[in-house]
């Protein structure tokens, strides 16, 4: 049990080191930038007409006059203290908005994910033990198919068959427009396509993956032992269990391309989650919200990789014994 | 008549290559088509003409779809050798530099891994200024990490073989271990991790520009021209979206199709298959 203490604390430190380092890159990288914030936003033609002062009201605002360093600095103590700043697009903390986003994409993400690591991972294991025979084709076709085709097109065209032809689900938006008070009901109609095309992107790399673990384990000794003694239940004794630490990361790497694709997906659809924030922040040179997004995403991936890690432990007891003697 | 493995995947490597050079030769003499507005053939459905049909200004989005795919092959030819380059020399640093540099190496990858994809590509987009080269920076810095990490393995593996420790017994210099001990034995690996790193290229910079940070609308990207085509899915032309699409589907497909052949030919245990 110390032992796993400390292996988490070690890990937990790490995960501190890295989005120190995350939250510093994406500075770096913003503040890089050539574009004028200004510019973007305002337009060269109302900078015309502005007076001096104005102008220099709206540099400080947008931190335009503040030099780098100084504003790194000031941005990290802001964080230590739970301060992300102000987003200069919305005018409201970016927490706030982070929050109020990340709650409309959260369960979109959630789901997805859940859907695509159970799909993936059924389609491996059965395209695995049934491999050169049509079921494996079958998968491995559709999976090549589907990880060829970029996510914001498949969304086009889930959106021009359900909601062009078929008129059957909404075209975007996370709500009916001017229905605050949205039900349930409409709320999964409107998630139910994004949700759709986001799992459907994700199952691809799960199954392939899955099914090569599957493939291996099936050509080694102990199953050929196991065969030999004329044992039942291969697939559920060995193959099953073998394949479980792999399928774990997969399933918790996979976080991180998900958070990806929901960016382009959210934007076929307008749904207001995080990654049309993102967007929207990029464009428009609001560089806390970006900041912001940035760092939350790399912690929930960090998050994530620190959650198979420690499942790991839990799971296979050979690397809990490791651990401990280690 | 029944042909091997290798004899296949030589042909289909051999046709994609003048395919995708065909499409990127093309698409540079079509600029000028592709951008050639017509406003009496605006709006035409697929027909025998313009096989893609033609978008609101009148047009011909097959010439369109091919500058766009032409683009598309070019950065995606680009990123994917930059990003092999990055991640051969990190690598190969940081399995033959020492703990420490291979501490900072790791470190790095996971940084990079630990950012989305498509939010890095954003971000390096946005401090190129976007255009070009912005996304083209942006691709290929985010997609070595995989490729630095396989090549590290590789490395750190040859060092314990047999024959380099005989080798370097012999006394023979450094650069020359590493010229015609080490490479001939990373190269094969590097090469098919570079032709599986196209497709993923190719769709993050159609993805990119379809958000609007790579390229001007005016040029013909296919991320720009689906870009367009959301505003007219409502109005029922689906052809705007359906062809260009399908279009890069498949050319990524056969980038896949190739280095996962590619990928298994090489590999002793499953060349002969």
């Amino acid at each position: 049990m110390k032992h796993r203490l400390k292996f988490t604390i070690k890990k937990l430190f790490r995960m501190a080191l890295l989005l120190l380092g995350v939250s510093l890159t994406a500075f770096l990288l913003m503040d890089a930038s050539p574009l004028d914030p200004l510019q973007t936003n305002i337009g060269q033609a109302a900078l015309g007409t502005m007076s001096p002062e104005q102008i220099a009201r709206l540099e400080t605002y947008w931190g335009v006059d503040t030099p780098a360093a100084e504003r790194y600095v000031g941005w990290l103590g802001g964080v230590l203290r739970g301060d992300f700043g102000l987003s200069l697009l919305y005018r409201r903390p970016v927490l706030e908005v982070i929050g109020q986003r990340l709650a409309g994409s959260l369960w979109l993400l959630v789901c997805a994910w859940i859907l695509s690591g159970a799909l993936g991972l059924a389609l491996g294991v059965a395209a695995g033990a049934s491999r050169g025979r049509w079921p494996d084709r079958l998968v491995r076709g559709g999976c090549l198919t589907v990880s060829s085709t970029p996510a914001f097109w498949l969304a086009l065209l889930l959106l021009m068959v359900f909601a062009v032809w078929l008129k059957v689900l909404p075209i975007g938006l996370s709500v009916p427009i001017g229905g605050a008070q949205a039900t349930l009901a409409e709320r999964l109609r409107h998630a139910l396509l994004p949700g759709l095309t986001l799992s459907i992107t994700g199952v691809a790399g799960i199954a392939l993956h899955t099914r090569e673990k599957v493939i291996d384990v099936l050509d080694s000794d102990y199953i050929l032992f196991a065969r030999a003694r004329g044992e039942g239940h291969i697939l559920r004794r060995h193959v099953l269990r073998n394949v479980a630490l792999p399928a774990i990361t997969l399933q918790f790497v996979s976080i991180g391309e998900l958070i990806g694709g929901s960016v382009l997906v959210e934007q076929v659809f307008s749904y207001p989650g995080l990654g049309q924030a993102a967007v929207a922040a990029g464009l428009g040179g609001d560089m806390p919200l970006l900041l912001g997004i940035t760092v939350i995403t790399a912690a929930i991936v960090f998050g994530g990789n620190l959650a198979a890690d420690l499942l790991y432990g839990v799971i296979d007891p050979r690397i809990r014994r490791g651990a401990a003697r280690g | 008549m029944r042909t091997n493995r290798r004899a296949d995947t030589l042909f289909l490597l051999i046709f994609a290559g003048i395919f995708l050079s065909a499409i990127a030769l093309a698409g540079g003499l079509l600029t000028e088509p592709a951008g050639a507005a017509d406003f009496t053939r605006k709006n035409l459905p697929p027909c025998l003409a313009h096989p893609f049909g033609t978008d609101w200004m009148g047009r011909d989005m097959l010439a369109r779809t091919v500058a766009g795919l032409s683009l598309s092959i070019r950065v995606g030819g680009l990123t994917a050798l930059l990003s092999g380059g990055i991640a051969l020399l990190l690598g190969t640093v940081s399995a033959a530099c020492g703990p420490r540099v291979d501490a900072l190496v790791s470190w790095v990858i996971d940084l990079v891994l630990g950012i989305p994809h498509i939010l890095l590509i954003i971000l390096v987009s946005l401090a190129c200024g976007r255009g070009v080269w912005g996304v083209i920076a942006g691709v290929a810095l985010t997609h070595w990490p995989s490729l630095a990490r396989l090549v590290r393995g590789e490395v750190l593996q040859l060092k314990q073989a047999t024959f380099l420790r005989a080798v370097r017994r012999l006394g023979v210099s450094r650069g020359r271990v590493l010229r015609t001990h080490l490479l001939p034995h990373l190269l094969p690996q590097l090469f098919t991790g570079l032709i599986l790193q196209f497709p993923h290229a190719i769709l993050h910079e159609a993805g990119v520009t379809f958000l609007g940070f790579g390229l001007s609308p005016e040029r013909p990207a296919i991320g720009v021209i689906l870009e367009e085509s959301m505003g007219y899915l409502a109005a029922g032309r689906w052809w705007l979206a359906l062809f260009p699409g399908l279009s890069l589907v498949l050319v990524v497909m056969l980038f896949a199709v190739a280095g996962e052949r590619l990928r298994l030919l090489l590999a002793p245990a499953s060349a002969q298959e």
